[in-house]
This record gives structure tokens, C-alpha cells and sequence, in this order.
């Protein structure tokens, strides 16, 4: 039965976390994802990878990230939380720990051109980043909506030496950027490496974002267990493809039966304009298991199976999709999936700022607003902060640069 | 069974008779593919009436996706130009049937996963074969994940054509070759579709290096525009699919003169490919 087993030990040789997976891919592409899991299997056994690996993420990213207990944003919601500060990766998001694993396995490949997709463009920023250091060409899409509202990430990214590729079909966001680099890849498959941002994707990536991501779980697991002698009572991060989530996750999941929660772990999805409003991205909390880019897993689509344009105030959770382990994880119940609306993530955004000093990106807004819808914590009457109030771990996974400009003209608006 | 659903059923054994009567009569097989619904339903009737008696073989009939990954810019044009008519899976069920009601042609339908997943693959196969549907093209679904698939395309006789790559690993030719119930569909360039005019050297290679490993019927796609390319692709195979052309042809047309001119390309195509065989 899949749903005893942890899920650490998936995928299986076909790639699948139970019925999550696989590979639905054009033919073309089918050889180099072959290529892509015998490096991956090669590397991960080879020490002078993993030396090269752990060297940059400590130099070049700046790791450990911290682990932050923000007092005053406690005192907001009843519950001592402590934050793992992705945000203060170099480039300022999760992003850059599978950037730079993925394009030490594509040098690795010989393989010299670079291609990614991006939503809120951190992901474009990190790949751009990592090319730049490795001296490879790179070429980013982005869709043109996106391209509007992260503009601070796209000059960013150009000045690293990157060309951006503005997608003008469908809703001309992440998932149309998505569908145009997979024809890139099809068109360029031979000198080309396609580094996905998130664990979505055909196999192996799904597998290969949760290793070069769990760095976040397994740190941020050892520095709880050093600071408070034992591990927290949640573990919460937002869920849009799901990569931050099932790195931070990923440290908590093998020391309890999937059934047996000591960590309750928590995933937010963007609930955009509301779940009845149909706009939203929550494809955990209202889609179906179906096939998009490449494996199948949860996905909002209409009764005739076409694809659904999602809706989020943050354009790296604006994802019709979510990683198959996901998928695995919410029906096998080890993984509680919510969601909040785009109101609610930006009175988050306001409270972590005004209350610690850090502004966050729009998607980890997602889940401090969580927090602070008191779903969790409201058996307890008064949101008095004690020694007792639950210990939240939660991964910070961005910071909020370049959301200035939507955060700005959304509070003109009110 | 009534006499009309007797007519309008084609089969495995259907694409089977097809190829044996071109083998015999040494004719290399013409698809042309056309988007359901693009520009209208009406005209993608007509356009394949046209097609039947310009020299066509069998057809393909493609089921628009939202997110058509394995296409170039003409297709997803289509398909994006389709669904906006609100095009449903059932409309393009009866626009097969009365297709095969009124060509004989064998229809493959080409589509992506997710809406017949949606469907329900068992139901999805029983409606496709009750319209008159012979063959299905997946583009998103390698044999390897067909597992189900199959099963059901096997109750009901339904014909299912896999594809190969320039890329594809020589030892994967036989699984996709075994899976392969209708034909084999060889994608002749590393790419997306859409109308080409250069291919690389290597493709005539690849192409002779499949037909000496494949028993199957061959039929070669994407890329394919006119009548030299197609003359050139069907050497060594069985036959091609010319889809993205005739979609410029609409796209960039009235649709009397679209009419004419896909009827055109078509007839030149069938002569190229007789001429070919001639020689």
C-alpha cells in the first residue's frame, strides 16, 4: 500500500509517488530525461559533486539561512513562530539551492544552453545567477503578464546577461511560460538542459528539486532541534508547483508513519479572489488528479479536461499544478493543504513587516496569513504568548523586493 | 448493431485494410490534419470532403488542448481559436461521424491526455469508437504510461499510433513498434509542429533505420509542407501527415479561397508522393 510507506522513498523507477508521476512528455524529450536521472543517480553518489554543491551553497548562497523567532509577529497569532530565512539567500529566494544543484548537474552533462520558466521571476533571477557563474548561455520565459508586474526581477535578470523570453499565449503567466519552454526543449533537446523551478515536471525533477531543496528541511531541522530541544508542533510553507514546501517538509517526514503526525505539516495555497469565486490557484483544495507538463497529479481543469486559468495576487503560485508528491502527500493525509485569499496574504505582508522588519514575498505571505486566520490556533482564547503556544516552524521562502510595485497599487486601490 | 453504426465503425481492422490495399497498389499514404472547429466545424467538414477527393487516405482530426505542448504556433492558433467558439469533446464526435458517414476515409484523432483522462479513458474510447473515430495519436502519452489505455483501446478495436523520435533510443523501437496498433507515427525533426522548409541530413537516415527495425506501417509528421518535403520523408516509410500548412493556409485567407487553395496543396502533394514511387 503506498500511502504506509514514507514518501522519501519514492518516486519509484517510473518516477511515481504512489499514482502521482510519471512521465507524459512528447517522445523527443523521453531520452533525455534518461540522461537526466543516470547523471543525477551519479552525482548524488559523487563526493566531489556534493563537496562542490555544499561549497556554494555556504560561499556563494550564504547557508545556513538563519532560523528567526519572530517575537512580535508571535504576539499576532498565538503561536511562537519561528521563521527559515530563505529570504536571505543570495538572490533572495529558495530558488537559487536547485539553480545551482541543477546547473552543476547540467555542466556535469556538457550540456551549454540554458532554459527555465518563471512565474514571479525568482526563479528566472536564480537560474540567470547561476549561468552567469558558470558561464552559460541562458534564456528565461516569463509570461508577458508577469514580465509586467515583476518588472524589478526582469531587469535583474537581463543584467546578468540573460535574454527573456515575454509569452504572450493563454492567460500569459507561469504556465504558458512553462508550455514554451518545454517546446524549446523539444526543438533544442540536445544542447540544452531545462532547469524547472519547482518539483513539478516529468521525472526525474520532481525528485531532483526535493533533494537540491531539502538542504532547507534538514537545517532547518537540526538548528529547531539545537534551539528549543525538540522539533515544532507545525511546519508551514506555501504551496504553489510545492519546491520550498517539500524541501522544508521533506526533514519531517520519515520519522513518523505517514499516518502518525507528530509535526503537523501544513501547505497554503493561493485562494486568490476566494474559492467560490473560481479565481484562485488552490489545486490541491478544489482541482482533480489529471496530466500537465509531464506528470499527473492534482490540476484545476473544466468538466472537458482544459486547463483552467488560475488566478493568484503572486505570480510564482499563479499554477494551474502542483508536484505529484504533493498530490501523494494530501490523499495520504500526512500533509494538510489550505489556502487563503489574496486579501488575507497582503495584510500578512503588512503585519511581518510592520512587526519584524522584513518584508516578504508575496508567496511566503501566503503562509503567515495562515497564521493569522487563527484556523489553527483558536481553541485558545486570548492569543497570549506563553512557553506553552504551539511552535511553528515556518519557511520564509522569499523576500518581497519585487513585489513593491503590486503591494503598492493594491493599497492605493483600498 | 444497425447497418448505419456497421458503416460508420472503423477499426484497427479498418486502418489494416487501408495500408494493405496501399501496399498492393504501391501508394504511399496522404493525411492531412485538420483542428476541429478551426475555423468553424462546418468548414472543417468541408475541408476534409475536400481532402477525400483531392487524394487523401486516411484523416487526422486534432482535439484542441488548452496547453497543446508538442505544438508549434499554427496549431496552438487553432486550437486557442477553437475552444474560444466554446467547443466541447462531443462536437467533435459528431463532426467525425458525419465525416465518415460521408468520405470513407479512416479518421485518426489526435489529442493531448488530460481531457480524455477527464472523459474517462473507457468512456472516452467507447464514444470515440461509436463515432466513427479508428485511431488515436497521444502526443503527451508514451506507451510506458498507456498502460490503461491500451486495455480499453483493445476492447474496442480502437487503433493506437505511438511516436518516435530522431532521439529515441534504437532499443526503444520495439516497445513503441509493439504498442503501436494502428501506425507508427515518426516525428521527423527534434521539435514542435509547425511547417518547415529545411530538415536536418540526418532525418533521411533515421527514417531508413526505422523502416529496416519496424515492421508496422510508418507515417512521417511535423514539419511537412509541401510536395518536394513530403516526396522526400515518404522514401523510406509508408506515408505522411501535413497538418500546420493548411492552417497558415486558413489563417492567412478568405475561406472560399483558404478552400481552394488547401484542395491545391493537397492534389500537389499526392503527386509528388505518386511520382516518388514511380521512380
Amino acid at each position: 500500500m503506498p500511502t504506509k510507506k514514507a514518501s522519501l522513498a519514492m518516486p519509484d523507477t517510473r518516477g511515481r509517488f504512489g499514482d502521482y508521476g510519471g512521465r507524459f512528455v512528447p517522445e523527443t524529450v523521453n531520452v533525455a530525461l534518461d540522461e537526466l536521472t543516470q547523471a543525477f543517480k551519479l552525482a548524488k553518489s559523487d563526493k566531489e559533486f556534493k563537496r562542490r554543491f555544499a561549497n556554494l551553497l555556504r560561499d556563494y548562497v550564504g547557508r545556513e539561512s538563519p532560523l528567526y523567532f519572530a517575537e512580535r509577529f508571535s504576539a499576532q497569532v498565538g503561536a511562537q513562530v519561528y521563521l527559515k530565512r530563505e529570504d536571505l539567500n543570495h538572490t533572495g529566494a529558495h530558488k537559487i539551492n536547485n539553480c545551482l544543484g541543477q546547473a552543476l548537474l547540467a555542466v556535469r552533462m556538457g550540456k551549454k544552453r540554458i532554459i527555465a520558466e518563471t512565474g514571479a521571476g525568482q526563479h528566472g533571477l536564480a537560474t540567470a545567477t547561476v549561468c552567469a557563474l558558470f558561464g552559460l548561455e541562458c534564456v528565461i520565459y516569463m509570461g508577458a503578464k508577469d514580465v509586467k508586474r515583476q518588472a524589478p526581477n526582469v531587469r535583474k535578470i537581463k543584467f546578468l546577461g540573460a535574454k527573456v523570453i515575454p509569452v504572450t499565449s493563454g492567460a500569459e503567466t507561469l504556465k504558458d511560460a512553462t508550455n514554451e519552454a518545454m517546446r524549446d526543449w523539444v526543438t533544442n533537446i540536445e544542447t540544452t538542459f531545462y532547469i524547472i523551478g519547482s518539483a513539478v515536471g516529468p521525472h526525474p525533477y520532481p525528485m531532483i528539486v526535493r533533494e537540491f531543496q531539502s538542504v532547507i528541511g534538514k537545517e532547518a531541522r537540526r538548528q529547531m532541534l539545537k534551539r528549543l530541544g525538540k522539533l515544532p508542533d507545525y511546519v508551514v510553507a506555501c504551496v504553489g508547483g510545492g519546491s520550498n514546501a517539500i524541501g522544508i517538509m521533506s526533514a519531517f517526514l520519515k520519522d513518523t508513519a505517514l499516518k502518525d503526525t507528530s509535526v503537523k505539516l501544513i501547505g497554503v495555497e493561493a485562494g486568490g479572489h476566494g474559492l467560490a469565486s473560481g479565481k484562485h490557484s488552490a489545486t490541491l483544495t478544489k482541482g482533480k488528479p489529471g496530466v500537465l507538463h509531464g506528470s499527473y497529479s492534482y490540476l484545476l481543469f473544466d468538466n472537458e479536461g482544459q486547463v483552467i486559468l488560475p488566478h493568484s495576487i503572486s505570480a510564482g503560485l499563479d499554477y494551474p499544478g502542483v508536484g505529484p508528491e504533493h498530490s501523494f502527500l494530501h490523499d495520504a493525509g500526512r500533509v494538510q493543504y489550505r489556502s487563503v485569499t489574496d486579501k488575507q496574504a497582503l495584510k500578512a505582508f503588512k503585519t511581518l513587516s510592520i512587526t519584524e522588519g522584513i518584508i516578504p514575498a508575496l508567496e511566503s505571505s501566503h503562509a503567515l496569513a495562515y497564521l493569522m486566520t487563527g484556523e489553527e490556533f483558536k481553541s485558545k482564547s486570548t492569543k497570549m504568548l506563553s512557553a506553552k503556544s504551539p511552535v511553528v516552524l515556518l519557511c520564509l521562502s522569499g523576500r518581497g523586493d519585487k513585489d513593491m510595485d503590486i503591494v503598492q497599487s493594491k493599497l492605493e486601490i483600498e | 448493431m444497425t447497418a448505419n453504426t456497421m458503416k460508420t465503425a472503423k477499426t484497427i481492422t479498418d486502418f489494416a485494410r487501408k495500408f494493405e490495399e496501399l501496399k498492393k497498389s504501391k501508394r504511399k499514404a496522404l493525411i492531412p490534419f485538420f483542428t476541429s472547429g478551426y475555423p468553424s466545424l462546418a468548414e472543417t467538414e468541408r475541408l476534409a470532403s475536400i481532402a477525400a477527393s483531392a487524394g487523401a487516405d486516411f484523416l487526422e482530426i486534432g482535439m484542441p488542448f488548452s496547453d497543446p505542448m508538442a505544438d508549434g504556433p499554427a496549431i496552438q492558433f487553432s486550437s486557442h481559436q477553437a475552444l474560444s467558439t466554446g467547443l466541447k469533446m462531443k462536437d467533435t464526435f459528431s463532426l467525425v461521424e458525419r465525416i465518415t458517414n460521408k468520405t470513407e476515409l479512416p479518421v485518426a484523432l489526435m489529442g493531448y491526455y488530460n481531457p480524455i483522462l477527464a472523459k474517462g479513458i473507457s468512456r472516452f474510447i467507447k464514444s470515440a469508437k461509436s463515432s466513427g473515430v479508428g485511431g488515436l495519436i497521444i502526443p503527451d502519452l508514451p506507451p510506458e504510461e498507456a498502460v490503461e489505455l491500451q486495455e480499453s483501446a483493445q476492447e474496442q478495436n480502437m487503433a493506437l499510433c505511438f511516436l518516435v523520435a530522431p532521439t529515441t533510443n534504437p532499443k526503444r523501437y520495439s516497445t513503441i513498434a509493439k504498442s503501436s496498433t494502428g501506425f507508427v507515427y515518426a516525428v521527423t525533426v527534434a521539435g514542435v509542429t509547425g511547417a518547415r522548409t529545411s530538415f536536418s541530413t540526418s532525418t533521411d537516415t533515421y527514417l531508413r533505420e526505422l523502416k529496416s527495425n519496424i515492421s508496422k506501417p510508418i507515417i512521417a509528421g511535423f514539419g511537412i509542407a509541401n510536395g518536394p518535403t513530403a516526396r522526400k520523408m515518404v522514401r523510406h516509410v509508408d506515408g505522411v501527415v501535413v497538418g500546420s500548412a493548411f492552417i497558415e493556409l486558413m489563417r492567412n485567407n478568405s475561406r472560399t479561397a483558404a478552400r481552394k487553395q488547401v484542395g491545391r496543396l493537397i492534389e500537389e502533394i499526392r503527386k509528388s508522393l505518386d511520382s516518388g514511387n514511380n521512380k
